[in-house]
């Protein structure tokens, strides 16, 4: 087992850090399953890859693999291989049986966050001009309408976020409205959350339908507050 | 009497009479008259009064069959016109340097290509059919736009046609003197009118997801501003790199797969060497691959904000954590097979390089982690809680495309490094500046890779367009900046350099074929995902804003069913390209067996099956 301890510690070792390290690190959080197996099998990867360069380290890392399933010169292991022979079908049929038979919880979700938009809305270009007046009108109405939810901060800690799973978007993220055009969060503004298409299944947006309530110059000028309280710039092409 | 039974009624005479040829033949008229069922107006769509928009076929249905039809012959097509550069460039090298067996290697690249040229053109021709029958609509429309393109294109059809037979027939009579002059021009037309007969259909493609659509003007003008639409170029650019991957990785595999087989010295040698060019052109490739696609990319981003956010962030996006996947496990194949290179074919180097190779390992699967981490991910509503939503507080900023530009620039440049190691490896420097220049290049290397970093992780704080256009621009060319240093420098360095330990060729052992093998599968499978992410982009349009899918096959199909959908084409492919060079290796199998001479055969090997032209001289 000696040129086996090592892959087999470092794959222990991942898998706590992923699994209890990782999350524990100031503004982190608990990583998905899928994440986590992700980078296990990058791991994986990179370890037989490693082991199988030269003749010598392959041998090395295969030979006792291959000696305990073939059962060759393995002494008192035999009763474990019989073990392992028996057991790891089970767990393989298991797994598939878990993950196929019908259950209370609800499924895994592939959300996505950012669904094409309608193309009426592509394109359009803000109306209304960038003066420091229009940007501090907006940045009112945001107060007034947006951040209990997105926060005064513009980072999706409003008072009220705690209470909507998903959180509301965080809009000081880099990752956020730095991505998108205008038009797009004149669309997501104006429709909200029933105003999403089918891809954006499934639809967990409790964003408000704003065309009922503002008028939509009102909604370009949060636009505008919102990419300058939060310091980031819509997305253009010139 | 109906349109079936008339079929029936002719049909069915005919087999009876055909009884005694066997089973086969009265299956292949059966499959034959499945396949012309949508000819004869099966579930023919239209106006009531209207000429007929759409037909179907029962099982299967019309979009599948186009839809594998289309990506079985986009594959070998790209296969046929990537392998004629680099065979053309062998012969270059041959022609130039006098090493014959760069010769040898180009005229077997060229027999795979003339085997796989006509299947190109049986599918091709069963594509335009299968199109004409089941969309008459959208084909009438496309007629009207592209006629004076589709006169060009047959036309180099021909030219093409005319110019491979003579490439590969005259390969043995055209050696020597002018005449090798001659042949070696030969393989640049080839590969000239090879080029237009990719860009001329691209431009019909490519015309469906970004239209120009003009009015007024001749047949020969509106074509004109159709074909130069705003995706046209850039994907002509990334179709001719990939082509060149594929080709690469293809004929890597085949040679991984000769040298499995093959049992003389001699033999294992020579597949050895052609695995190892095979690689060389893949990876050569790919290193320029992801700044095509990116280009690619901001043009259908720039052209329509609706079909990019498809694409990138919308149903489409997964198709992205896949591809990255793919790539990842390109990158990781090709550098395991340089790194095998070195420690099989020069005795002794493993030891000096190992650690390196570990170094680069570890990078590789840390980018490969960036690059495949999702920006929203898959979670249990249990673990969305705790994350506060489907993006990782942490981890989410691997997402997006300023990381994953970063991370696909390093890969690039440890790739390269790779290659670069692979060079050196078993020669000693001799040169007085040796010292200098290895400095010089190790502080170019570790400069770029700091100056990629920063550049990426500064994308986080500019405007998008910023980054788009400055930063991400400026990642690219730093890295073609080291490679176009680092490259001169150290073939100056090895020009005097003393070579301590001989290359040893057909040493690999058998993982160095299987990894080659598995360098095309995932070539292939990456062709058809991004095939299906390019086609669905255009979501329920014909033409993207001018002409709708109005048939029953209007909507995008779930990620997948799609994959068995790539999965099969995939896989047929690698049949179709396994038989093509079982029927092209038939010839040499023969011989090498001791069979009868060349003239007791009475037609010689067709070149269909790769019959090697200077077995046809001694007839």
């Amino acid at each position: 087992m000696g040129a086996l301890g090592k892959p087999i510690i470092l794959m222990i070792v991942m898998y706590l850090f992923l699994k209890f390290v990782l999350p524990i690190i100031p503004g982190s959080a608990p990583l998905p399953s899928s994440l986590i197996f992700l980078y296990l099998i990058l791991t994986a990867s990179g370890i037989v890859i490693y082991e199988t360069l030269s003749g010598e380290s392959k041998d090395a890392f295969w030979g006792p693999i291959q000696r305990f399933l073939t059962g060759e010169n393995i002494g008192g292991l035999q009763a474990l291989r019989y073990g392992v022979l028996i057991l790891f079908p089970l767990l393989v049929g298991w797994q598939t049986y878990g993950s196929t038979a019908t259950s209370d919880l609800p499924p895994t979700e592939s959300r996505t966050i950012h669904p094409a938009p309608p193309g009426e809305y592509t394109g359009l270009v803000n109306p209304v001009p960038k003066t420091p007046e229009n940007i501090m009108q907006g940045k009112g109405f945001y107060a007034a309408f947006c951040s209990p939810c997105h926060g005064g901060n513009f980072d999706g800690k409003g008072p009220a976020a705690r209470g909507y799973i998903p959180a509301p978007a965080n809009f000081a993220d880099p990752t956020t409205i730095a991505m998108l055009q205008e038009s797009y969060l004149f669309w997501r503004i104006k429709k909200g959350g029933v105003g999403l298409p089918i891809e954006g299944a499934p639809w967990k947006s409790a964003m408000p339908r704003w065309e009922l309530e503002l008028p939509d110059e009102w909604i370009w000028k949060i636009i505008m507050g919102e990419y300058d309280g939060a310091h980031q710039s819509p997305r253009t092409w010139e | 009497m109906s349109a079936i039974q008339q079929e029936r009624e002719t049909i069915q005479p005919s087999l009876q009479t055909d009884r005694s040829h066997g089973g086969w033949l009265a299956s292949l008229l059966l499959t034959a008259v499945w396949l012309a069922l949508p000819s004869i107006g099966i579930a023919a769509e239209g106006t009531a009064a209207g000429p007929t928009e759409y037909r179907d076929i029962p099982y299967i249905g019309s979009r599948n069959l186009v839809w594998i039809v289309a990506q079985l012959h986009l594959l070998l097509a790209g296969f046929v016109l990537g392998v004629p550069i680099f065979a053309w460039l062998c012969e270059v090298i041959a022609w130039r340097g006098g090493e014959k067996r760069y010769d040898k290697l180009a005229k077997e690249f060229t027999k795979l290509l003339t085997s796989a040229y006509a299947t190109t053109a049986l599918f091709g021709g069963i594509l335009l059919f299968l199109l004409v029958a089941f969309y008459p609509k959208l084909m009438n429309y496309l007629t009207d736009v592209f006629f004076p393109s589709f006169l060009l294109y047959c036309l180099l059809f021909l030219f093409e046609t005319a110019t491979l037979y003579l490439y590969w027939y005259g390969w043995d009579a055209m050696q020597h003197g002018r005449k090798k002059t001659l042949h070696v021009f030969l393989g640049f037309l080839l590969n000239f009118f090879a080029l237009f007969i990719m860009i001329v259909p691209n431009a019909w493609a490519t015309f469906q997801s970004s239209p120009v659509v003009i009015s007024e003007g001749t047949a020969i003008e509106r074509a004109w501003a159709a074909t130069w639409n705003p995706t046209w170029w850039p994907i002509n650019i990334h179709r001719l790199i990939a082509n060149v991957v594929l080709g690469g990785y293809i004929c890597g595999a085949y040679a991984g797969v000769r040298y499995l087989s093959v049992k003389s010295k001699e033999d294992r040698e020579h597949y050895d060497w052609m695995g190892y060019v095979g690689n060389f052109i893949g990876v050569f490739g790919l290193l320029a691959l992801p700044f095509a696609g990116y280009w690619l990319m901001r043009e259908i981003y720039q052209y329509n904000q609706q079909m990019g956010i498809t694409l990138m962030g919308g149903f489409l996006s997964w198709l992205f954590i896949i591809q990255a996947m793919l790539i990842g496990v390109l990158f990781l194949g090709s550098n395991y097979y340089f790194w095998l290179g070195i420690t099989y074919r020069i005795p002794g180097s493993e030891a000096k390089y190992r650690k390196a190779m570990l170094m680069m390992l570890i990078s590789l699967l840390l980018c490969l982690a960036v690059w495949m981490t999702p920006h929203s991910l898959v979670a249990s509503i249990e673990e969305a809680q705790k994350m506060g939503g489907a993006h990782h507080p942490l981890l989410g900023v691997l997402g997006v495309m300023s990381a994953k530009m970063t991370v696909s620039n390093l890969m690039i440049l440890i790739t390269f490094m790779s290659f670069v190691m692979y060079w050196r490896a078993g020669k000693e420097d001799t040169a007085g500046w040796a010292k200098l220049g290895k400095a010089v290049m190790g502080a170019v290397l570790v400069l770029a890779s700091l100056a990629v970093i920063v550049l990426g992780v500064w994308g986080y704080f500019v405007p998008a367009i910023v980054r788009i256009n400055y930063f991400s621009t400026s990642q690219v060319l730093i890295v073609i900046f080291v490679i176009l240093t680092i490259t001169p420098l150290t073939a100056l360095l090895l020009k005097s350099a003393k070579t301590t330990t001989e290359m040893v060729w057909g040493s690999m052992p058998p993982r160095a074929g299987y990894s080659l093998v598995l360098n095309a599968v995932m070539v292939i499978l990456l062709m058809t995902l991004m095939g299906y992410a390019r086609s669905s982009s255009r979501v329920h349009w014909h033409v993207y804003g001018v002409m709708r899918d109005s048939s029953p096959y209007a909507y995008s199909p779930a990620l997948g069913s799609a994959s068995l959908i790539m999965a099969f084409c995939t896989f047929f492919f690698c049949i179709l390209v396994a038989f093509i060079f079982w029927v092209a290796t038939m010839g040499d199998k023969y011989k090498a067996a001791g069979g009868p001479g060349k003239e007791e055969l009475p037609h010689g090997i067709p070149a269909m099956a790769g019959g090697a032209p200077d077995e046809r001289k001694k007839t």
